[in-house]
């Protein structure tokens, strides 16, 4: 039962990443592409760990990839943040 | 089914590395070069891990990926820009001398590779491999900790890593003798600023823990100098270039830590009247947490070093 939950989460967690990358590679500018991929960093990356720590049962491995899922939410979010901005700023420049 | 499963991952993991280094190689864009290179390095951690070397992969995916990719970055953006004229106007065009050496670096590349593809085949599969591992394992209840590689690195080829340690050094000698560090980044915004509060203390923990686990589990002084490392590169990322690097003294004894304290051990058991590093095996894992400690501390602060690109300056008036 456990196993078949694990697997539909991670099963969930690809399609998000299958559709960040294919936004990733067909959406039209900048701002649009940031968001595709970010929604494949938190969500894809959040249904994946959810269900590896379903999968492997072990609460100590499941708060080490709590913390991998939570410093990938912050780095992506602030990296993403960046980019943005560097972009804005140059737009106003040209 | 899971073995065909693997052998296919392989495969992909394989063609994509293969593929990276060769846009990287191929890129005429500098910039889209180091950032195919820092996918590369992190695919090529994952493939360390399928080779069950935990150690090598925490390390490519901290040294070879990560810092090195911050090296490359902050030494793109020191450079004058010259794109803009040269690439409208006309081709960059190779002389011949320029062509030569790329198909003597080609050749020496591939014969490299031929003379390791040829040493592969060389190996009595099993044997040799076999040999060097139970050597190990013999002796790792003398040696003071359990993980095979700390035992290898710290222990038994400890003259290695001492030496590995002498080059570092020369290394920040060479970068320091190109003259005072580059300017500092401005200071970031309230986003980056507020990522640097927590991250800065989470990498300086993982350091710590690096460092501890190296005794028993994948970890070590490389790693975790990496990780610390990490932690001053981004605070110099953050605009905040008076910490993140001890200076004057501070600075030259961090350096100086990891031969200095592999000398002073190794010297100190030769006046006891063993041999040169020869730990007693009763004192042997508390001596290694000591020099890993020191180690650390100096591959860290070389690694901020060549981040920051030259000496730093003393004093700075802009804060």
């Amino acid at each position: 039962m456990t196993d078949i939950l694990a697997s539909l989460l991670i099963m969930a967690g690809l399609f998000f990443f299958m559709a960040g990358s294919i936004g990733l590679l067909r959406f039209p500018d900048l701002y649009s592409r940031l968001h595709a991929l970010t929604k494949a960093d938190n969500l894809g990356l959040g249904l994946l760990i959810i269900g590896l720590a379903l999968h492997l049962r072990d609460p100590l491995i499941a708060l080490k990839l709590l913390l991998i899922w939570l410093a990938v939410l912050a780095a992506g979010a602030t990296s993403a943040h960046l980019i943005a901005r560097h972009a804005r700023r140059r737009e106003k420049h040209v | 089914m899971n073995a065909t499963m693997l052998l296919i991952f392989d495969a992909l993991l394989l063609a994509s590395i293969i593929g990276l280094a060769w846009a990287a190689l191929a890129s005429a864009d500098a910039r889209r070069s180091v950032i195919l290179f820092i996918a590369f390095g992190l695919l090529l951690a994952v493939a360390w891990g399928r080779l069950l070397a935990p150690d090598v992969a925490l390390a490519e995916a901290a040294i070879g990926a990560g810092l090195t990719g911050a090296l490359l970055l902050a030494a793109l953006q020191w450079q004058p820009r010259k794109t803009a004229d040269t690439t409208n106007s006309e081709q960059p065009t190779h002389t011949l001398l320029e062509t030569g050496f790329r198909w003597l670096v080609t050749l020496l590349c591939a014969a490299l590779a031929g003379m390791l593809a040829w040493s592969l085949t060389q190996i009595d599969a099993g044997t040799a491999k076999d040999a060097l591992a139970n050597a190990v394992a013999a002796n790792i209840d003398a040696s003071g900790v359990s993980n095979p590689v700390t035992a290898v690195l710290l222990n038994f080829r400890a003259y290695d890593t001492l030496l590995e340690l002498a080059v570092l050094l020369t290394a920040v000698l060479g970068i320091f003798a190109l003259g005072p560090a580059q300017a500092g980044y401005r200071i970031a915004g309230p986003v980056f600023t507020s990522l640097t509060r927590w991250l800065t203390p989470l990498l300086i923990l993982t350091a710590g823990y690096l460092l501890w686990v190296g005794a028993h589990a994948p970890g070590g002084a490389f790693q975790a100098g990496a990780t610390l490392a990490a932690a001053g590169v981004v605070l110099r990322l953050a605009g905040r270039d008076q910490i993140g690097l001890p200076r004057g003294n501070a600075l030259r004894i961090a350096l100086g830590a990891g031969v200095g304290m592999f000398l002073l051990v190794g010297l100190a058991l030769f006046a006891l009247g063993r041999p040169f590093l020869g730990y007693p095996p009763a004192w042997a894992g508390a001596l290694i947490l000591l020099i890993e400690t020191a180690a650390m501390l100096a591959i860290a602060a070389t690694l901020v070093s060549a981040f920051i690109g030259g000496q730093p300056t003393e004093e700075k008036t802009r804060c």
